[in-house]
């Protein structure tokens, strides 16, 4: 928006995921994570249920298919009773896991959704000062893509790591209830492949980084080149802008190469370790099956040994999973810290049960008003005014000098360092800011429009106005005319920030939003600079319907357009050095004269 | 998809190393369940330990093996896969770099941004896993059934059903899911620009207290998403648990036929347990292969968003970059009656313009919100192209001339000014590289922004994106010096000191006026003093020409002048 910001420097307050991890620690992310689940609890729950049953099932099938073998020539009604039940178990594992995954992706999504829910909720509330001083496009990924990270890392990495915790459990079990030596075997060679994957984990989470930062650094380009795209143009820098894209490309298409290749060898070296202990296992239950099971352990059937060699396939891919959630986990939490930070920045003061301005007469006095955006740099030093309901004010002065900033304070964008401002008496902090603000009309220099069709961007202002008041309002604003050549009329579709209309166009719109709605004060901050003066001309009627009965607050640096005044300010470094009427400022001969006839107004 | 391909072309090589040697990996896990076979049977059954033990080191040196060809195969999916993606952004942001400014019009920033990463990002995840697996699962299934084929034909046909099924199951699942992935891609869309606007709307929002509705309005978008997410799921949620159960009931299907082949001594136990092996090998696959079709659905669903981009007609014309010069007897710029209108079902925006500007003169554009100034001053550097008529530089026609050529003879300050990131030289020497510190020092004392750049410590002053560390005025004046740094031979002022101070401007006029190049100028405006010392003015009305000449001929001939002058004069001069 608008800003007088020379000179202030941002200082974004949203920190860099580290900082963000560190600042809140990993535990107070993890508490706050668990308490937006909370009210999941009950399907968390049912899905943990589902995942054990999925997991003592998955087990058990092999069983019985051993089972069925071991009795292939000898008895067949046992193997028809392991066949059946086979059936029964993969038919009860195979409805756990739809349902357990139809559970989860409701959570997931709910939890994306609410957060991000949650956090628009925040944007809407809080202080201008820390939207102004923020990134926009970081913001935004955060909402959008660390939302959707968090929750989906963190519940599939939970599920996945407690179905993979089970089955290790229950797998050691079963075959230990079979045979202990192999058993023995089996959990004795599979520890190996942890520390391979851990071994390369380590070194492929540099790399990852690495590609995160330089793909950071493309996002970054790409925004500023293609939202900039007509400038680029105009100065044929299209070969220099791909020249540094293609130089960022470069690296981030090496780094990913090394991420990507690094991280892939975890599964050949896994399924290695795997092998290594189903060619054990198939060793040594051969063995058994020749030489007889040792100290009386049950003794080996070629069943069992198909279980074994199904289990020592089974077992191992728990492993790998757990690994490969510790990491995703890491990613989720990280995640989860960034979004929080934007939900947990502290809104404007609640001020539910303060006063409601109503009937609102217009009256306003500034009373030793100071302010600053920064502490190094001080802007507004002791302004004083007094302004009668329906006085039109007209603020001039050289750019920097803090006309927007009075703008930014009587709508409460920003609160007064010390002194007051009153409306009708009281002071603006003790009324709620929404009845403030709505007592205000405000158009301002830069125009913002939302994407949609021209019809819902004006009735922004009166959400129950009927097709024939808007136009009614466009008519009398001159903004009928184009919008009426526009190819579908009122019904035309703008992109975001109004498209291909021109910056007059946009302003007409902005000007006929207001003129839908007239509050008993106005606020026009530049409200016609890209509009024409003829055009300026033809709206002057409208204008002077606006601001008839009503105390406006005109910022213009046309000083045609605020001779008829009743108090003109004129604002140079943060402070008013005249004030009057058009004549007696004429007539006193300073700055306001030199300004007037050095812009043959 | 099918013309993406092309980005693999560079990387045949790796296109053929990384599957062909996946399936070599695969031919090897296939060998291992006739090795345990023969354990069973040889080994188990006539009690031969030594048969055991040379059955066990063959597992070893099949997995040692298997594991080095691995390694191989992931390096080269990596390589095509990165080298894809790299080939793809280039091609991608150079095609958007490309759009002329109509297409920048209807095209919206926040789409472009994640096409080019996020989309591009799911595509290269998408070829990585496909070279590293459609050879090798397809390979392992099929490779499981003719193996079973060598054990036993009736058996094996069970095998096939199975296959088939799958397959089936498979694609019903992908013809499904695709589209809804689409959906859900695109309400990501929506949302994004949502929070965009809601960051760039506050004050707005807050001036008409449109909280409500705001929140109200995302938490439509929002729960849309969450349900086309839902549904997806739902049904791509089924792929995991059909296929476990299809293959377990063919594993109960085979024992059940197999039991009387066995009785009958035409199986042996070891060859059944293989074929419950080759089932399980199925099995353990699918489950990898679902992942990859849930990826290819993605990445298809991604690549046709990058498609669509690349449909996007963009402007391929190439001329030879000659260099204009502009002569005494040429006219510098000349419009032949020209109209454009810059979308096929609206009214022109101008219509039946003809004048022409000599060597040296100061031009003047002038006429109300709308009324065509701004397509007047794009049609010159052929930002768009005329609809009718010609538009002729130097007597050359602008839609036949190298735009790097005629952007480089022609210096536009646009009506909204931008700045990029980086510092306040590396922005001044945007239109001129070659450009000395020298020369930018004097362009920016020519443009009146000296005393600020001091202020922020010369030309090494920072900029932020966007130029948002600067007040309006200030980036307006920046974006001046940054054209008259490249001295080009005509400058066009598109209304470019609205911002701009009363005092201010007229001293960049009177700098503007006496610059040493002695540029021919066009200079648009909303107020006749700033044109009014011109050599000549057009006037415009409603996208027509109402007027051209001098200031004083203008006074008494053109009403339209007349008005805007008196709107600005007049009443003045009454008083």
């Amino acid at each position: 928006m608008a800003m007088d910001m020379s000179g202030f420097v941002p200082k974004g307050n949203l920190n860099s995921d580290d900082e963000a991890l560190a600042l809140r620690g990993r535990r107070g992310t993890v508490r706050r994570v668990l308490s937006h689940l909370e009210k999941y609890r009950g399907r968390i729950v049912l899905t943990l249920m589902l995942a054990a049953v999925s997991v003592i099932f998955t087990l058990l099938v092999p069983v019985r298919v051993g089972n069925a073998i071991d009795n292939l020539t000898k008895d067949a009604g046992k193997v028809m009773y392991n066949l059946a039940l086979t059936a029964v178990f993969a038919a009860i594992v195979g409805i756990s896991q739809y349902v357990m995954n139809v559970i989860n992706n409701t959570i997931t999504y709910n939890t994306v959704r609410d957060v991000r829910n949650e956090a628009v909720r925040k944007i809407e509330h809080l202080p201008l000062a820390v939207i102004d001083s923020s990134s926009q496009g970081d913001t935004v990924s955060r909402i959008v893509s660390d939302a959707d990270q968090f929750a989906e890392g963190l519940l599939l990495g939970f599920t996945q790591a407690f179905t993979g915790i089970l089955t290790i459990i229950l797998t050691i079990i079963f075959m230990f209830s079979m045979n202990a030596v192999i058993s023995l075997v089996v959990i004795l060679v599979t520890p190996l492949s942890i520390f391979i994957a851990r071994f390369i984990s380590d070194r492929t989470y540099t790399m990852f980084r690495k590609q995160s930062i330089e793909r950071g650094e493309q996002t970054a380009l790409i925004d500023e080149m293609i939202g900039n795209e007509k400038t680029v143009k105009a100065f044929s820098r299209e070969a220099e802008a791909l020249e540094r894209f293609d130089e960022i490309n470069e690296r981030l298409s090496d780094s990913s190469l090394r991420a990507i290749f690094f991280s892939s060898l975890t599964n050949p070296s896994t399924r290695f370790v795997n092998a290594l202990c189903y060619a054990l296992v198939a060793l040594c239950g051969a063995y058994f099956c020749v030489a007889g099971s040792p100290w009386g352990i049950a003794p080996m059937t070629v069943g069992t040994l198909t279980v074994f060699l199904s289990y020592a396939n089974q077992y191992t891919r728990p492993f790998n999973e757990i690994l490969s959630v510790i990491s995703e986990l890491q990613n989720a939490l990280a995640c989860a810290a960034r979004v929080f930070e934007v939900i947990d920045q502290i809104s404007e003061p609640d001020d539910a049960g303060m006063e409601e301005l109503k009937e609102c007469k217009g009256v306003v006095d500034i009373c030793g008003a100071d302010f600053s955006y920064s502490q190094e740099r001080e802007l507004i030093r002791d302004l004083n005014l007094h302004v009668e309901s329906g006085q039109t004010v007209a603020i001039v002065g050289p750019t920097g000098a803090g006309k927007t900033t009075i703008i930014n304070l009587l709508m409460r964008f920003y609160d007064v360092d010390s002194g007051s401002i009153n409306v009708d008496g009281t002071d603006i902090r003790s009324y709620t800011r929404r009845s403030l603000r709505s007592s205000y009309g405000m158009v301002l220099q830069d125009t913002w429009l939302k994407r949609g069709t021209i019809m819902e961007n004006l009735r922004m202002a009166r959400p129950g106005a009927t097709d024939e008041e808007v136009i009614a309002a466009a008519v009398s604003t001159h903004a009928h005319g184009f919008i009426r050549r526009l190819e579908k009329g009122y019904d035309t579709y703008i992109e975001e920030d109004g498209g291909s209309l021109s910056a007059g166009q946009k302003q007409l719109l902005c000007i006929t939003r207001v003129m839908l709605n007239l509050p008993p004060m106005l606020i026009l901050d530049e409200a016609t600079s890209s509009i024409d003066t003829r055009t300026e001309m033809q709206i002057q009627s409208a204008f002077a319907m606006m601001m008839k009965g009503r105390t406006s607050f005109i910022v213009a640096h046309r000083l045609q357009t605020v001779r008829n005044a009743d108090i003109i300010l004129v604002m140079k470094d943060g402070r008013i050095i005249e004030s009057g009427d058009h004549n007696s400022l004429m007539a006193q001969d300073g700055f306001y004269r030199k300004l007037y006839i050095s812009g043959g107004g | 998809m099918k013309n993406l391909l092309r980005y693999l072309s560079d990387y045949k090589k790796e296109c053929i190393i990384a599957p062909l040697f996946k399936m070599l990996e695969a031919i090897l896990e296939l060998a291992v369940p006739l090795v345990i076979a023969q354990m069973i049977d040889k080994g188990i059954k006539d009690g031969d330990t030594d048969s055991i033990i040379i059955r066990f080191v063959m597992l070893i040196i099949l997995a040692a093996t298997g594991l080095g060809v691995s390694c191989i195969a992931q390096y080269y999916a990596a390589k095509a896969a990165t080298g894809f993606a790299r080939g793809l952004r280039h091609d991608l942001f150079e095609h958007i770099l490309a759009f002329d400014y109509s297409t920048i019009d209807n095209v919206g920033t926040s789409t472009m941004i994640t096409r080019m990463t996020s989309d591009v990002n799911i595509l290269q995840n998408g070829v990585n896993m496909f070279l590293r697996l459609f050879l090798r699962s397809p390979f392992i299934v099929t490779g499981a059934m003719i193996m079973a084929f060598t054990i036993d034909v009736r058996s094996a046909l069970i095998f096939v059903l199975v296959i088939a099924s799958l397959a089936v199951t498979v694609s019903v699942i992908m013809k499904i899911n695709i589209p809804l992935l689409g959906a859900a891609q695109r309400k990501l869309d929506d949302v994004l620009c949502l929070v965009r606007e809601n960051l760039s709307g506050a004050r707005v929002v807050r001036a008409f207290s449109l909280e409500d509705s705001q929140i109200r309005d995302f938490d439509d978008t929002n729960a849309d998403l969450t349900d086309i997410m839902l549904r997806s799921g739902r049904i791509s949620g089924l792929m995991n648990p059909l296929t476990y159960v299809i293959v377990n009931l063919a594993v109960v299907l085979l024992i059940f036929t197999d039991r009387i082949q066995v009785n009958e001594g035409i199986l042996t136990t070891g060859q059944v347990v293989a074929l419950y092996n080759y089932m399980s090998q199925i099995l353990l696959e699918l489950v990898k292969f679902a992942n990859l079709i849930v990826i290819m659905n993605r990445a298809l669903a991604s690549a046709d968003r990058i498609n669509d981009i690349f449909a996007i007609p963009c402007d391929t014309r190439s001329f030879a970059d000659t260099g204009i010069a502009d002569t005494d007897s040429e006219p510098v710029v000349e419009f032949r009656n020209v109209s454009l209108r810059y979308h096929e079902d609206a009214d022109d925006a101008v219509s039946d313009i003809s004048f022409k500007i000599h060597k040296g003169e100061t031009f003047g554009i002038i006429g109300g919100t709308g009324a065509g100034k701004t397509t007047i001053a794009n049609l010159i550097p052929a930002f768009y192209t005329a609809t009718g008529g010609k538009v002729l530089v130097c007597g050359r026609d602008v839609n036949e001339t190298d735009p790097a050529a005629l952007r480089r003879f022609a210096g536009t300050v646009m009506q909204k000014s931008v700045l990029f990131e980086g510092t306040i030289r590396d922005n001044l020497k945007f239109g001129n590289t070659n450009a000395t510190d020298d020369d930018l020092e004097t362009a920016a004392r020519w443009a009146v922004c000296d005393d600020f750049i001091a202020e922020r410590g010369g030309l090494d002053g920072r900029v932020e994106a966007g130029g948002r560390n600067y007040s309006g005025g200030q980036k307006q004046r920046l974006s001046i010096a940054r054209t008259l740094a490249a001295s080009p031979r005509l400058l066009i002022l598109d209304d470019a000191s609205s911002a701009l101070d009363y005092m201010t401007d007229r001293k960049l006029r009177s700098n503007i006026a006496q610059l040493p190049f002695k540029p021919t100028v066009i200079i648009i405006a909303q107020r006749t003093v700033s044109v009014m010392d011109c050599d000549n003015i057009l006037v415009l009305d409603d996208g027509a020409m109402v007027g051209l000449g001098t200031h004083e001929e203008l006074l008494e001939s053109c009403p339209v002048y007349r008005e805007i002058y008196d709107s600005q004069f007049g009443e003045q001069e009454g008083a």
